[in-house]
């Protein structure tokens, strides 16, 4: 789960790590109002789930109230990369005399935190690593063993900084950052840029969080910071039933069973040459209650035009599929055609329920590239 | 011979006593696995259609025997029952258990690791070595034995692979599902490296997905130190970056673990890869046939 900036930031106040002050707004009067108890020029910053924001004009500074109720009036409803902003972080502006890069990522080749810091900030990390790669001082951290002061005087010392105050500084919020990523089981944390101010203070102006999805039962706070709202439409309702759903862009919906084999499906209707519309995994079991959760969320999406329904049949046989298919389709009205694919165990028994059944939407093919292909002519 | 799990195989299930755990730990059995005993906290000195079941895996391995260890029990729970069988001296442990928290499997990782330990999963089917032993939730009634090692991050499309394999009249040595978390206890280098040495097995699958490196490196060692023919199918290549697609693991992050990516650098090596799974059941048995 990805957090937005004001979110992370609000984690890294909990853990001492100084941001400054801010408040949200998502109307141009509670910017303004926003802007008023703060009491000082501030900085207009869209809130979206996506980088280069500055660029596309979703960071701007506000001279006084008025003007940072204009700014949010621009701001609100613009789009980035396809993200609409709809939320406002409104915040104290800082003085910036130089820009830093702190980030820890969970390194699962290496299967260890990894400390990323350089004095090269407030530009993309990858440049930095690509042009000036001793620059970069990077450092993983044994899991067993945790944060130790030493990592952070790797970091300050490898990376070149030399003013006494900045040395301690830096060194305080390393080890509170190291806190903060494994006590909210973060994936990532970013501080890019970790400014100084002109008067030597250490902080973090920008934020990017991305916590374990696994993780979130023992964070309620953090799980409820997921703003259904921001989410695609489909993916929020797929989330409400409990299916495993990723909306994607074309007219051949898919629905396999186990992960591996639903991204294959996606991957075998554009070797037919369709397009998927969405990736959905209906997990171990074929019984109709998953069938119809599944089947309602895939055809919600009116781009949808047929449905590749495929099954490998392990423990759940596919005569039981079968009849879970129809007990599924009894149960709503689809008229969509729907191709039906199932192998293994009891595969054709299966097909000869279907058969007979004989729903003049439901098509049977016995491998999965010709079904593909069949789902991709009906979806034309 | 055949890898993990055997003839040699004696299995403790924790949470035996628990529906998933009762379910499939008698389908091992049923297969002819050696199950010796059950752990569930609390109901030591219960039985489970004659298993006995103890409170510690401790107990588990001084009374029974036990060698080897699977896991059922639900996630929060899942790493302590991990730390609890590597203590009691299990050699191998295989763990089905979904959603552990990433950082609590880096822990155990790290803490497993330099014990020798085999730790299969998370977020797995288990491992079935056809005819000898079948540890975990795989279908062993869709495989045959066999010279065919096949080992995956994923569960139904291995079964897929294993199936059209079989019906096409040959079988596997062994199917190893090393799971489709970001921190699993065996790579696929681990499995590798032991289908070398498996005298059964002459011809590898390894089937990969989206997300990570681990693939990539996978392709380097079977460059530098196989001499078995390795054939692959990675799953995944019209997956959207930043989605986690249904495995938490499979994630394209930023522009590293494209499925695209993997297959450049395993056909790199000279490895061939499959369009489909159907495909690259093909390759390999054409392969075995010659």
């Amino acid at each position: 789960m990805d957090l937005l900036e004001y979110q992370g930031k609000q984690l890294f106040k909990q853990f001492g790590i100084p941001v400054s002050e801010g408040r949200l707004a998502t109307t141009p009067a509670e910017a303004r109002a926003a802007a008023e108890e703060l009491g000082t020029q501030v900085v207009v910053k869209a809130q979206v789930l996506t980088g280069g924001r500055g660029k596309a004009g979703g960071v701007k500074r506000a001279e006084d109230p008025a003007d940072a109720e204009q700014k949010a009036k621009d701001m609100i409803g613009l789009d980035i990369r396809g993200h609409v902003v709809e939320k406002l972080w409104i915040e104290e502006a800082s003085d910036i005399a130089k820009e830093y890069y702190l980030s820890i990522t969970f390194d699962r080749g290496a299967k260890q935190p990894l400390f990323m810091f350089t004095m090269q900030g407030g530009v993309e990390i990858e440049d930095v690593a690509a042009n000036d790669p001793d620059a970069l001082i990077r450092l993983h951290v044994d899991a067993l063993e945790g944060y130790q002061p030493w990592i952070a005087r790797r970091l300050v010392y490898g990376a070149g900084v030399e003013d006494p105050g900045e040395q301690k500084q830096l060194a305080d919020i390393i080890g509170k950052l190291y806190r903060c990523f494994v006590e909210c089981d973060a994936m990532l944390t970013e501080i890019n840029p970790l400014i100084v101010t002109p008067d030597g203070v250490v902080k973090a102006l920008d934020s990017k969080f991305t916590v374990d999805d696994s993780a979130l039962y023992r964070h309620p706070d953090i799980a409820e910071f997921r703003d259904p709202g921001a989410a695609d439409p489909f993916e929020a309702f797929a989330r409400e039933k409990g299916v495993t759903y990723v909306k994607l862009d074309g007219s051949v919906g898919i629905l396999g069973n186990g992960a591996g084999l639903s991204m294959s499906t996606v991957d075998v209707v554009v070797v037919a040459g369709g397009k998927p519309a969405n990736f959905c995994d209906l997990g171990g079991g074929g019984n109709a209650e998953g069938v119809v959760d599944a089947l309602e969320v895939i055809t919600r999406d009116p781009q949808v035009k047929s449905v590749f329904f495929n099954i490998f049949g392990g423990i759940t046989r596919c005569d039981e599929v079968a009849r879970g298919i129809l007990e599924a389709l009894d149960r709503m009205k689809i008229e969509i055609p729907i191709v039906v694919r199932l192998d293994g165990t009891n595969a054709e028994e299966g097909r000869q329920i279907l058969a007979d059944a004989a729903l003049p939407n439901v098509h049977v093919s016995p491998t999965m590239l010709e079904a593909a292909k069949k789902a991709v002519e009906l979806a034309a | 011979m055949a890898i993990i799990v055997d003839l040699d195989t004696r299995l403790v299930v924790q949470g035996l006593t628990g529906s998933e755990g009762r379910f499939h730990g008698l389908r091992n059995r049923a297969y002819g696995t050696n199950l010796v005993a059950g752990v569930t906290p609390g109901k030591g000195g219960q039985d489970v259609e004659g298993v006995p079941v103890f409170d510690t895996v401790a107990e588990a391995v001084a009374e029974a025997g036990a060698n080897t260890s699977l896991i059922f029990v639900p996630a929060r729970f899942a790493p302590d029952a991990i730390y609890e069988a590597v203590d009691a001296g299990i050699g191998t442990v295989i763990c089905i258990t979904e959603h552990i928290p990433a950082h609590e499997m880096l822990r155990v990782y790290t803490y497993s690791r330099p014990k020798g330990v085999t730790l299969i999963g998370p977020n797995c089917p288990g491992v079935l070595s056809p005819g000898k032993a079948n540890v975990g939730i795989i279908p062993a009634e869709v495989f045959a034995p066999g010279s065919i090692g096949l080992v995956s991050r994923s569960g139904t499309l291995t079964y897929q692979i294993g199936y059209e394999v079989a019906q096409r009249g040959l079988g596997n040595s062994t199917i190893v599902g090393i799971g489709g978390d970001p921190v699993v206890g065996s790579s696929f280098i681990d499995v590798l490296e032991r289908f070398e040495a498996d005298p059964e097995t002459k011809y590898v699958v390894l089937v990969g997905e989206i997300g990570g490196d681990e693939e990539e490196k996978a392709a380097r060692y079977v460059a530098e130190h196989m001499s078995k023919p390795v054939f692959s199918y990675i799953a995944g290549f019209s997956a959207p970056p930043g989605k986690t697609m249904g495995h938490a693991g499979a994630i394209i992050s930023g522009s590293s673990g494209t499925a695209a990516a993997k297959k450049d650098a395993l056909e790199a090596v000279g490895i061939k890869v499959g369009t489909t799974p159907t495909e690259v059941a093909e390759l390999v048995v054409a392969a075995a046939r010659n």
